[in-house]
């Protein structure tokens, strides 16, 4: 009964001042706001990756060319060969589905419209090893490989910079690529982005056709993909692969390996591991300004408490206990302090959207960190208020009384 | 001896005002009886806000024992002394001292609050003292809207409500005309003549005609105690 009188009474103490209450809890409103809508960019990063990567599948392992060293001289120019990629099917076993990668951009016409598009030169094994599927027609072949036929599998989105074509009428079309005719076989369904790569944007087709007709020459390999047949055998695979790379490469056990070999777990904890750092700095600072929103508080109750000396030496008169007096200023901290994390929730909410609005970043807003930024303004009120309230249950009732 | 209100025996309070110590009240010895209408009247620097605030419990003396309705005060400690202040003694001050945005009732319901009275139980009985000093159609007024007379009376009404043993005065007319003044001390006697014991501070003589007895207080000691003639003997 008393407490709710008193709680109303602090209340009531708040709403004859509103301006004063809002500018003073601005400090928090945009602390709130700051970690509400960092942390959800972060969030929001950290699930898009997850999402690409799971994508981009989980079992797969990517190798790439590294750097080596001859002689102390550090040599960047190390390449991944064709012949890596079939010893690496072949010593296998068959357990691996391997598809190597050559990629490059190039000029792509159909009709009288022309684009530039991101050519993949790989093998048929690499629509299994990111798990695609046909919207229409078919992947090219072995036998295709093999001949170096001009033929070409698009990605979903492809048509929509030739024309706007719907994907579907193109199987049988001709397109040109750097002025070669190419025969569409198949289209691709829809993938969405995956880590680092936008494979609705891209036409693939078969390596050899890539290295021999298109690129020029015998181009390098830009990554050789492994895929195994569950995420639990690729320790197992990692481990097959460096023996079979680093015996092909002549690297003696213990020398640094030439090439790189990742897992797309690899590539998430390292995402996670920056932007973790990042959420961690930006969510510092943030703290900081609710810190000095906290002191922003204080100030405003010191004043509050001096203002209302007489009040407070009249409600000690008529029977107020410390407690009593007490417990009413931590109230008000308290409560202007929750309103203004309840602002600045509502405020970082906003942001947050308005972020995704403008640009392409994907915020999400936890629940769990809405919760700690209220439990943390809610913490700063009572640390801030504590001494303004204990220096008005103190203040004495005759003193009190004469303050003019 | 339940019918006495307050005892003082040797009662003493000392000020340390830097390297001097204040005398300000150097043992009084008083007893005030259930019904009474006491004046205390004394100059400036005679001790008299001094014993005034350890008589209202806002203070506690150095030396000496104090009994306020057959309690021994003068050990207490300040919560407890609020919860006696609470109950036991009703203020009006000279400053009226009303919380100047809250309206007339909210100010009377206050010490009620304090008491832990229900919101309903609240209102009615501030209501009641609100009608019983004329102030029946102002409830809902804020103070700065009323006359001085006026914010003085719910100050009345709000050391009433709480039906407490001693009703204690600070100059109530001070910050008054004359006029408004007469119509307070007569709100005063009124309420005398149906029992409530009141002790009034006041340096105004005409004033303290009001009162049936008068204690004088100078340089910190009881220097007169008298029955007033017009008024008549004590209840």
């Amino acid at each position: 009964m008393l407490i709710y009188e008193i709680i109303m009474v602090a209340m009531t103490a708040i709403r004859a001042n509103v301006l004063r209450a809002v500018l003073t809890t601005l400090g928090i409103i945009i602390g709130v706001a700051a970690v509400i809508s960092v942390v959800a960019m972060g969030d929001g990063a950290q699930r898009r990756v997850q999402q690409q990567i799971q994508r981009m599948g989980t079992n797969v392992l990517t190798i790439r060319p590294g750097t080596g060293s001859f002689g102390g001289v550090r040599n960047f120019s190390q390449r991944l060969y064709v012949e890596d990629a079939e010893a690496l099917k072949n010593e296998s076993n068959g357990v691996l589905t391997v598809a190597p990668e050559a990629s490059s951009g190039q000029q792509v016409t159909y009709s009288r419209y022309n684009a530039h598009f991101e050519i993949l030169g790989t093998w048929p094994e690499y629509f299994q090893v990111y798990d695609h599927h046909l919207l229409v027609g078919r992947y090219f072949t072995e036998g295709e490989l093999q001949g170096r036929r001009r033929v070409a599998v698009l990605g979903h989105n492809v048509m929509q910079d030739l024309g706007e074509i719907p994907p579907e009428t193109m199987v049988g079309q001709t397109i040109q690529i750097r002025g070669l005719p190419f025969e569409v076989v198949g289209v691709l369904e829809e993938k969405g982005e995956a880590a680092f790569m936008r494979p609705d944007e891209e036409i693939f087709i078969p390596l050899s056709t890539a290295q021999y007709r298109v690129f020029g020459g015998r181009s390098r390999l830009s990554s050789i993909y492994v895929a195994t047949p569950s995420p639990k055998e690729l320790d197992q695979a990692y481990v097959e692969i460096d023996r079979i790379m680093r015996h092909r490469h002549k690297i003696r056990p213990g020398e640094d390996a030439d090439f790189n070999i990742r897992n797309s777990a690899d590539l998430l904890s390292t995402f996670n591991e920056t932007n973790r750092t990042f959420t961690l700095l930006l969510g510092g600072i943030a703290g900081v300004s609710l810190l000095v929103g906290g002191i922003g508080i204080m100030n405003i109750m010191l004043v509050s408490v001096t203002e209302r000396t007489r009040e407070i030496g009249v409600r000690k008169a008529l029977g107020a206990t410390r407690g009593n007096i007490l417990f009413q200023f931590m109230v008000e901290s308290l409560s202007l302090c929750i309103l203004g994390g309840l602002l600045g929730v509502a405020a970082g909410f906003g942001a947050a959207s308005l972020i995704t609005h403008l640009t392409t970043t994907q915020t999400f807003v936890a629940p769990a960190a809405v919760i700690t930024a209220l439990a943390f303004s809610a913490g700063v009120g009572l640390f801030f208020g504590i001494w303004p309230a204990r220096r008005a249950a103190s203040l004495d009732p005759i003193v009190a009384l004469r303050y003019e | 001896m339940n019918d006495v209100i307050i005892r003082t025996e040797g009662l003493k309070k000392d000020y340390v005002l830097g390297a001097e110590t204040v005398h300000a009240v150097r043992g009084v010895d008083l007893e005030i009886r259930r019904g009474e209408f006491v004046a205390v009247m004394g100059p400036s620097g005679s001790g008299k806000s001094t014993f005034m605030n350890m008589v209202g419990c806002l203070d506690t003396p150095t030396a000496g024992r104090y009994w306020l309705n057959g309690q021994l005060v003068s050990e207490l400690t300040d919560d407890e002394l609020a919860r006696v202040r609470n109950k036991a003694i009703g203020f009006v001050f000279q400053t009226f001292n009303l919380l100047p945005r809250a309206s007339a009732l909210h100010n009377v319901e206050l010490p009620l609050i304090y008491a832990g009275v229900g919101a309903k139980e609240r209102r009615r009985r501030a209501e009641e003292k609100l009608q019983l000093v004329g102030l029946g159609d102002r409830m809902e007024h804020k103070p700065p809207e009323m006359s001085g007379g006026q914010r003085q009376r719910v100050a009345v009404a709000r050391a009433l409500v709480n039906e407490p043993a001693l009703l204690l005065a600070d100059e109530p007319t001070g910050n008054l005309d004359s006029t408004t003044s007469g119509e307070i001390m007569d709100q005063l006697a009124a309420l005398n003549g149906e029992g409530q014991t009141i002790l009034l501070v006041t340096h105004e003589h005409d004033i303290a005609e009001y009162a049936k007895r008068q204690v004088h207080l100078r340089d910190g000691v009881v220097e007169k105690d008298f029955l007033n003639q017009h008024a008549g003997a004590p209840a």
